[in-house]
C-alpha cells in the first residue's frame, strides 16, 4: 500500500510533482502513466525517500520508507536509470544489496534463475545490453521478497518475450495480495498489465480510476462503414458533431453517430452497406488528448518546424 | 523459449523459500554489504597494489641512494622517516581509493540501490569508513614496516642504519601507516560531499598537494604558519623524524590537528548525506 498526500516537489524554478494525491493498493497493478517529465519518476524517488517532499508526505505500508527496518522486504525497486555499479558482476551486485538485510546467497541465485540471468551473472553489469540490466533491476527489486514494487518502466529494453515475462510475473505478484505499482508513457502496454491507472501530466494528477472505467470513459465511438456508394454516404452523415474519414476507397469512419443510425439513414437513401462496426476507441488517442496540454518536451510541429531544428 | 542467446528463459516468479527472508538492518549487515563492494571492484585491487608497490619500491630505491654516507647527504636524506618518503605517492593512490569508494556510487547510480537499501542513509557512511579504515590501516601500517625493515636491511649493509626500537622509530614507522588511512578518510569524506569522481579528486589533490605549497611558499610567514595547520603537514609533524625539525607543532599535536580535519569533514559528509536528495 502506498499513500501519496499532497506531494509536491520543486527543482528550483520547476515543479516536477504538483500536489499529488494517490492511493496504491494492494492486490492490483496499478498503472502510473504520463507523458515523459511529468513527474512519475520523480514522485517514485519521493516514496521511496530517495528525494525529500518540498511539501506533503509519501508513506509505505503506512510508515515514511526510512522508517522500516527491513526497506527490501517492504519495496522492491526497479529505478528508470541504471542503478548498478557498472564494475561489479550481476550476482555481486545482488550479494551486496542482500547482505544489507541478511539475505543468503541461495535467494541471491533464486533471484538471478528467476529473470533468466543464470549464464551470465558472473559478467560485469556494464557489459550487459539495456534489456538485461532491467533483468537485473528486476531480481534486485524481487530479492526481499517485497511486499511492494516500485518499477519505473519495467518493459524499457525487454523483448517481447521478456514483456510477456514481466506481464506474467507482476499479474502473479498481485493476485498475492502485493502492491504493484509501474510507470510507463505507453498506454497500449498499460492496458494490457494494469487493473488500475493514475495519469499524471506536469505533476498534476489528471486521472485515478479502474482501468475499465477510464477505457469506457476514453471511448468516443468511432463506427467502421463499407460501402460502395461511401462518398454517398458520406455526404448524408456529414452534420453538427459529426466527423467522416474516408481511410480508404469504399470505406468511411465516422464518429459521433451510433451504428443505428448510420444503418437507418443508409436504409432510407437505398445505399448498400457491406460493412458496419463499431471500432473499440483507440485507447493511446484517448490518452493523448488526456494529457495533451502537459506534454513538456513536445517535439516541433510540423515539417517546418523540423527542418529548422536540422539547420 | 529465449530469443537470446546468453539470456536464458524467465522461470516463474517465487516467493523467498524459508531462510531466505530479509531481515532488519543493522549496521552490522551494512558493513558486510560495503566489504562486499569495496572487494568485488578491480580498481580496489590495482589502486591499493600500486600503493604498496609504490611504498616498497620507493623504500628501496632511497635506502641504495643513500648506502653511502657523502657529504651531499642532508641530516633529512638518512633520518629514519625517509625511507618512507613512498607515502608522497601513496597518499595520493590511498586518497582516490577514498574518493573511488563513495563517488562511483554516484557516477554509476548504484548509489540509488543502496540508499534504498539503506534508508536511514547514515549507516552506509559508517560502514564505508569502517571498512576503508579497516583495510587501509592494516594494509598501509603493514607495509610501511616492511618497507621500513627492507630498506635498513638493505642499509645495513653498507652503514649504520635505524631499527624500529630506536626511540622515536615506531612512532614514525606506524604513524606513516595510520597518517595515508586519515588523509584517505578525507578523500572519502570529499567523495560524499563533492560526488563526482573528477571533482572529488581535483578536491582532494589541492588539499594534499596546492594547498600546502599555495600556503607554504606563496604567501609569506603567515602563509607558513597557516601552512602547518594544514591535513598534510599537521600528519607529516607526526610521521617523520626529521631532526632539526621545520615543524612546529609536536608529532602529537600534529595528529590531533589532523584527526581535527578528518572530524570536520567526516561531519560535512553526514550533512550532506542525511540532507541532499540522492
Amino acid at each position: 500500500m502506498i499513500e501519496v498526500h499532497q506531494l509536491t516537489k520543486r527543482y528550483g524554478a520547476k515543479l516536477a510533482v504538483d500536489n499529488l494525491t494517490f492511493t496504491v493498493r494492494p492486490g492490483l497493478v496499478t498503472g502510473f502513466l504520463g507523458p515523459n517529465g511529468a513527474g512519475k519518476s520523480t514522485t517514485m524517488r519521493l516514496i521511496l525517500g530517495l528525494d525529500a517532499p518540498t511539501s506533503g508526505t509519501a508513506t509505505l505500508n503506512g510508515k515514511p520508507f526510512a522508517e522500516h527496518t527491513r526497506p527490501l522486504h517492504e519495496a522492491g525497486a526497479l529505478l528508470e536509470a541504471r542503478a548498478v555499479h557498472t564494475g561489479r558482476s550481476a550476482r555481486n551486485h545482488l550479494r551486496v544489496m542482500a547482505a544489507t538485510t541478511g539475505i543468503g546467497r541461495r535467494r541471491v541465485d533464486e533471484v538471478i534463475e528467476m529473470v533468466g540471468l543464470a549464464d551470465v551473472a558472473s559478467d560485469r553489469a556494464g557489459s550487459f545490453s539495456l534489456g538485461m540490466g532491467q533483468r537485473l533491476g528486476i531480481a534486485s527489486a524481487l530479492l526481499g521478497d517485497p511486499q511492494t514494487l516500485i518499477l519505473d518502466e519495467p518493459v524499457n529494453g525487454l523483448d517481447p518475450d521478456g514483456v510477456r515475462w514481466i506481464r506474467n510475473l507482476l499479474r502473479g505478484l498481485a493476485d498475492e495480495g502485493r502492491t504493484v505499482f509501474l510507470s510507463s508513457h505507453l498506454m497500449s502496454e498499460m492496458a494490457l498489465t494494469a487493473d488500475h491507472v493514475i495519469v499524471v501530466g506536469r505533476g498534476r494528477l489528471l486521472r485515478d480510476q479502474s482501468m475499465a472505467e477510464f477505457i469506457a470513459a476514453a471511448s468516443a465511438e468511432t463506427v467502421r462503414v463499407r460501402s460502395p456508394q461511401a462518398r454517398e454516404l458520406a455526404g448524408l452523415l456529414a452534420g453538427e458533431g459529426v466527423t467522416v474519414r474516408d481511410p480508404a476507397d469504399g470505406m468511411l469512419e465516422v464518429e459521433g453517430l451510433s451504428s443505428d443510425r448510420i444503418g437507418t439513414v443508409a436504409a432510407s437513401a437505398q445505399i448498400t452497406l457491406y460493412e458496419l462496426t463499431t471500432l473499440d476507441a483507440s485507447l493511446e488517442e484517448a490518452y493523448m488528448s488526456l494529457t495533451e496540454d502537459a506534454i513538456d518536451f513536445r517535439s516541433p510541429a510540423g515539417p517546418g518546424a523540423q527542418a529548422g531544428v536540422a539547420a | 523459449m529465449s530469443s537470446s542467446a546468453t539470456v536464458t528463459a524467465p522461470a516463474a516468479p517465487r516467493s523467498a523459500s524459508p531462510g531466505a527472508e530479509a531481515q532488519p538492518v543493522t549496521l552490522r549487515r551494512v558493513i558486510r554489504s560495503e566489504w562486499i563492494k569495496f572487494w568485488t571492484l578491480r580498481s580496489t585491487w590495482a589502486v591499493l597494489s600500486a600503493a604498496v608497490v609504490g611504498m616498497l619500491v620507493l623504500a628501496l630505491i632511497v635506502a641504495y641512494n643513500t648506502r653511502h654516507l657523502t657529504s651531499n647527504l642532508q641530516a633529512n636524506d638518512i633520518a629514519p622517516s625517509s625511507t618512507l618518503q613512498g607515502y608522497y605517492l601513496a597518499q595520493l593512490l590511498i586518497g582516490a581509493l577514498g574518493v573511488l569508494f563513495v563517488s562511483g556510487e554516484y557516477g554509476t547510480g548504484m548509489i540509488r540501490s543502496t540508499l534504498v537499501a539503506v534508508p536511514r542513509r547514515l549507516p552506509v557512511l559508517w560502514a564505508k569508513l569502517v571498512v576503508f579504515v579497516t583495510v587501509t590501516a592494516t594494509s598501509m601500517i603493514i607495509v610501511s614496516i616492511v618497507a621500513f625493515v627492507c630498506a635498513q636491511a638493505l642499509l645495513s649493509h653498507y652503514r649504520t642504519g635505524f631499527s624500529l626500537s630506536d626511540p622515536g622509530v615506531l612512532r614514525v614507522v606506524i604513524g606513516t601507516g595510520i597518517y595515508l588511512t586519515l588523509v584517505g578518510m578525507i578523500g572519502g569524506a570529499l567523495g560524499w560531499i563533492v560526488r563526482s569522481t573528477p571533482g572529488a579528486l581535483v578536491a582532494y589533490f589541492a588539499v594534499v598537494l596546492v594547498l600546502p605549497v599555495l600556503f607554504g611558499e606563496a604567501l609569506g610567514n603567515w602563509g607558513k604558519q597557516v601552512a602547518e595547520f594544514l591535513p598534510d603537514q599537521a600528519g607529516a609533524s607526526f610521521s617523520t623524524s626529521i631532526p632539526e625539525s621545520s615543524y612546529s607543532l609536536s608529532p602529537w599535536v600534529g595528529l590531533l590537528v589532523l584527526v581535527g580535519w578528518v572530524a570536520v569533514a567526516l561531519a560535512i559528509a553526514a550533512g550532506v548525506l542525511r540532507r541532499r536528495d540522492a
